[in-house]
């Protein structure tokens, strides 16, 4: 065993999260080592080369939420970042029409009209007034959430500035905030829409991630998530990276070293070290110890508590909560290398559609029956997907003339009942192509090569506790002040100089670094 | 009198969805084919757009002469160009102020093609007096695109049978199409990796026919100049009669720039011997220059500041202005600025600027006035040297 230099932090994991946080610790002039246990960083937020010449990526496959403070404070583009648009979202119909709606508002309004005329209308109020709500509640979810049961001055601070806000709201604004928070998506919708393709699309976006359906009560709330990217606009911190998702990890490390962060890959830490109650540093798979004064852990709270930390080093209660943190996943994803592109029945032939979104999610019905066999321990037979075609937005994720494709699929339960294995992994891969090959027969014979990712190969390949994608189920009873435990939603632990900063914490989830920013922000307010 | 079409425009009429044309030089191109401009912005920056610029003023210059003669009209030092290479040049009146900005490439021993922004054939003979010299305006037989975006090379490896890979930044060869003689140059409007492709105006169709194809699976989008204007404010490029008034045009004397007071100060080679407007330069540049255009970095917390007092997230414009906004250093007026955009790919509001030489160093901070719900405002703004953008593909 090697004594190791002494760094001012290291930090656990080089997902995104990590990255940010080491970048923001680094610009403060700290001395900062990240340690990542794969070969490649990125966490979830990776491209990786699979099938030569195609490039995959492989889990996260969208930036909705990148906040652009990071994207300023950090000065990403000139580190490679480039978010290009993805204007669209299509539906494909069992009957052979669609549903679109398109980056033009005059065309969407078009298209809507063409299914319902009341809708067309309904759109833009129901825009309007996400859009209200959106910018009063972008500042909460930005904050470090106050503790509601504590009195201590910053705590009461935070509640008044949270109970600012919801005054600032209208009744009518209150009130639709009250219905987000506790109704399902699908019936938040039915008060405003009535075409069966829309609210099943729009509804499809609060379940992404949970283990919940479009009729589970508070999926209604991500709607909002939507229209706070919005809000930012012009700024477009949304659409599709160049270079795939993994080229945002690569724009956050290379901020990161330019403010003197070192980041070793293949250098897996197994053992948080612990004196006197506090962090002193950590041991790497190799045996090797590094020291450091804070150590700072983006992996997921299950990790964080409970494998790195000995449990006697932990308040019983506080690990007792970490235990029943909910972190099931609940999706998987299908990366396809094809000869050529996917002719969809609905609309032949290569167009705009295959530039942005494709969601196979016809109605609610189709939605709440796929999540009916996850219930019950299956994968969905007839799964919601959510599809882009990474090479028609950026042609150099594939070779000339060739694509590659992203298909996001819920659900495919972490605990499938027997357990997952290879055979059951590809079975869902054929489920997923099946379906697929309803809306656009020429699929099957133009794939190349196929990646099927589970639960069980993200719990494998990226270390995800059961596969979940945003390191804990983003629902109510787990997201801002108990995020992941009460009274620990500050970054702080309860385990003296050991942070947390990855999607576990407030507010989690999607490729935002927020959860990195605000944790460092904190480490540096303690220092 | 109907506007004309360009050469091309059999093709760009029947992809032009959005019906958006906008005029250049008498004739109308492209706005944007979609209805918004964002794509083919974009296709500039991450794969290749084919912008129609055939509305350029084009002129042959040939015979013995052309070198002297152009060493007399350009500051660029023309004797030192040599065959196959271009020259960014701009050219001046005696007074030393700008009359107009283009490429000048040397194609032969004696024989020469010059763009110009306005007619310039009058001037060109008006100067050519004494010189073994024969200037034609092509502009009308020669159609030209701009092939612009880092897939640009791959597409002309695809197609042309010129070797692309020799071709260096601020080069020219000639070249066949799809059997069309074209000739190519490494140069364009955007800062990107970029060509210029030079087609008899009888050709021009069968050429963009042959581009599109071969840059199908290269993501080639056909481009309008929305997204080019904002492209060349990105690369720090200035646009006659947006960001200055040719010195010929000028109504008054206040109007006109010289080029130091333009940043092209490394265009002018007062070394070469007497040019139009030599001595003039000679001057300034002894004395300095009382004006030097720059770039703005407006402040994203100042505009977030602005608007959030009206209850509103910055409002940014996705296509360029081009008006003369007053910027202040102050209570002090420190000069105006000319054209400006949201820069998608750098996520920043820029800005060219003409400043005051004692507001112009880089660094300094100044204040852009914003109209906010009808409000003056004022936002921050530093000063900034351009280009905005600059990937090394540009020159790699």
């Amino acid at each position: 065993m090697t004594k190791g230099a002494h760094y001012d932090a290291i930090i656990i994991g080089g997902g995104h999260n990590g990255l940010v946080n080491a970048a923001y610790l680094a610009r403060a002039g700290k001395r900062v080592l990240v340690l990542e246990r794969r070969h490649v960083l990125g966490g979830a937020t990776v491209t990786e080369e699979i099938f030569p010449g195609f490039k995959y990526t492989v889990l996260s496959y969208v930036v909705s939420l990148l906040r652009p403070e990071i994207i300023r404070e950090l000065d990403l583009p000139s580190h490679g970042l480039e978010i290009l648009p993805l204007e669209s979202t299509v539906t494909p119909l069992p009957n052979g029409d669609y549903l679109g709606r398109w980056a033009d508002h005059d065309q969407t309004r078009r298209e809507l009209y063409r299914h319902s005329p009341r809708d067309a209308d309904a759109y833009d109020d129901y825009g309007k007034l996400m859009y209200h709500l959106a910018y009063a509640v972008k500042p909460i979810v930005g904050m470090v959430p106050p503790d509601p049961t504590s009195l201590s001055v910053k705590d009461l601070r935070g509640l008044l500035k949270v109970g600012k806000h919801f005054r600032s709201l209208g009744e009518e604004q209150f009130h639709a905030l009250f219905k987000l928070m506790t109704m399902s998506s699908s019936d938040f919708l039915d008060e405003w829409f009535e075409t069966v393709p829309l609210k099943a699309t729009m509804s499809a976006s609060g379940i992404i991630g949970t283990f919940l359906g479009p009729r589970s009560p508070g999926t209604a709330y991500v709607l909002l998530h939507h229209y706070m990217g919005e809000l930012d606009g012009a700024f477009r911190a949304w659409g599709f990276a160049r270079g795939g998702t993994g080229a945002i990890s690569a724009s956050i490390a290379g901020a990161a070293r330019k403010f003197g962060a070192e980041i070793r890959t293949e250098a897996g830490v197994t053992q948080v070290t612990v004196k006197d109650g506090r962090a002193t540093g950590v041991v790497l798979d190799n045996g090797d110890e590094i020291s450091a004064r804070v150590v700072v852990s983006g992996l997921d709270p299950k990790h964080t508590f409970l494998n790195l930390v000995e449990a006697n080093h932990l308040p019983g209660d506080f690990v007792d909560t970490i235990r029943r943190f909910k972190i099931r996943g609940s999706s998987g994803k299908v990366n396809l290398s094809l000869s050529e592109l996917p002719n969809f029945t609905c609309l032949p032939g290569v167009g705009p559609h295959l530039r942005g979104a494709i969601s196979i999610s016809p109605s609610v019905d189709y939605i709440e029956r796929a999540y009916d066999d996850a219930k019950y321990g299956d994968f969905s037979r007839r799964p919601y997907m959510d599809i882009i075609i990474p090479s028609m937005i950026d042609p150099t994720m594939a070779p000339p003339g060739k694509h590659v494709m992203s298909i996001f699929v819920q659900y495919a339960p972490s605990d499938l009942t027997g357990g997952w294995n290879e055979t059951k992994r590809e079975a869902f891969g054929d489920a997923v192509i099946n379906t697929l090959s309803q809306f656009a027969p020429n699929l099957p014979s133009a794939i190349l090569h196929r990646q099927v990712m589970t639960p069980w190969d993200m719990e494998r390949d990226m270390g995800l506790t059961q596969g979940n994608i945003f390191h804990g189920e983003l629902s109510l009873h787990q997201l801002f002040f108990l995020r992941p435990a009460p009274a620990w939603c500050d970054y702080s632990t309860p385990l003296k100089n050991y942070y947390q900063c990855g999607s576990g914490t407030h507010p989690g989830g999607g490729i935002s670094g927020w959860s990195g920013r605000l944790a460092a922000l904190k480490v540096l307010k303690d220092w | 009198m109907m506007l004309r079409g360009t050469p091309f425009h059999s093709r760009t009429s029947a992809l032009c969805q959005s019906q958006n044309w906008r005029r250049w030089g008498g004739c109308v191109v492209a706005g944007s084919y979609e209805l918004n401009h964002d794509r083919e912005y974009y296709a500039i920056r991450a794969a290749a757009g084919l912008i129609d610029v055939s509305p350029l003023y084009k002129y042959l210059i040939r015979g013995r002469g052309a070198v002297a003669f152009l060493d007399r009209v350009v500051t660029r030092n023309v004797a030192r160009c040599a065959e196959g290479q271009v020259l960014y040049t701009p050219w001046c009146d005696e007074a030393g102020k700008v009359m107009d900005d283009g490429t000048l490439a040397r194609l032969g021993e004696e024989a020469f093609r010059l763009t110009a922004a306005e007619p310039t054939l009058r001037w060109l003979l008006d100067n050519a007096t004494g010189f073994d010299v024969t200037i034609d305006d092509i502009t009308e037989s020669t159609a030209a695109l701009a092939l612009q975006g880092p897939a640009a090379r791959d597409i002309l490896r695809n197609v042309a049978d010129a070797d692309m890979d020799t071709l260096r930044y601020f080069r020219s060869t000639t070249a066949t199409i799809h059997g069309i003689p074209v000739s190519i140059s490494r140069t364009g409007y955007t800062g990107d990796l970029g060509y210029e492709i030079w087609v008899a105006a009888e050709d021009a169709e069968p050429l963009w026919d042959a581009l599109i194809g071969g840059g199908r699976d290269y993501g080639i989008t056909p481009t309008g100049i929305l997204a080019l204007d904002v492209a060349r404010i990105e690369a720090g490029l200035i646009l006659l009669d947006v960001d200055y008034v040719p010195a010929h045009r000028a109504l008054i004397e206040s109007r006109t720039s010289s080029p130091f007071e333009l940043g092209l100060g490394w265009t002018v080679k007062l070394d070469k011997g007497p040019f139009i407007g030599s001595s003039a330069l000679q001057r300034e540049k002894r004395e300095g220059s009382s004006w030097q255009l720059r770039g703005l970095d407006v402040d994203w917390e100042s505009l977030e500041r602005v608007y959030g007092e009206v209850g509103l997230p910055p409002q940014l414009p996705m296509i360029a202005w081009r008006t003369s906004v007053p910027v202040y250093d102050g209570g002090r007026q420190a000069g105006y600025a000319t054209s400006g955009c949201w820069s998608p790919i750098l996520k920043k509001y820029i800005v060219l600027a003409h400043l005051h030489s004692q507001h112009a160093r880089p660094g300094t901070a100044l204040q852009m006035e914003v109209t906010v719900e009808h409000q003056r405002k004022r936002a921050a703004a530093s000063v900034v040297e351009t280009p905005f953008f600059n990937p090394e593909r540009k020159r790699a």
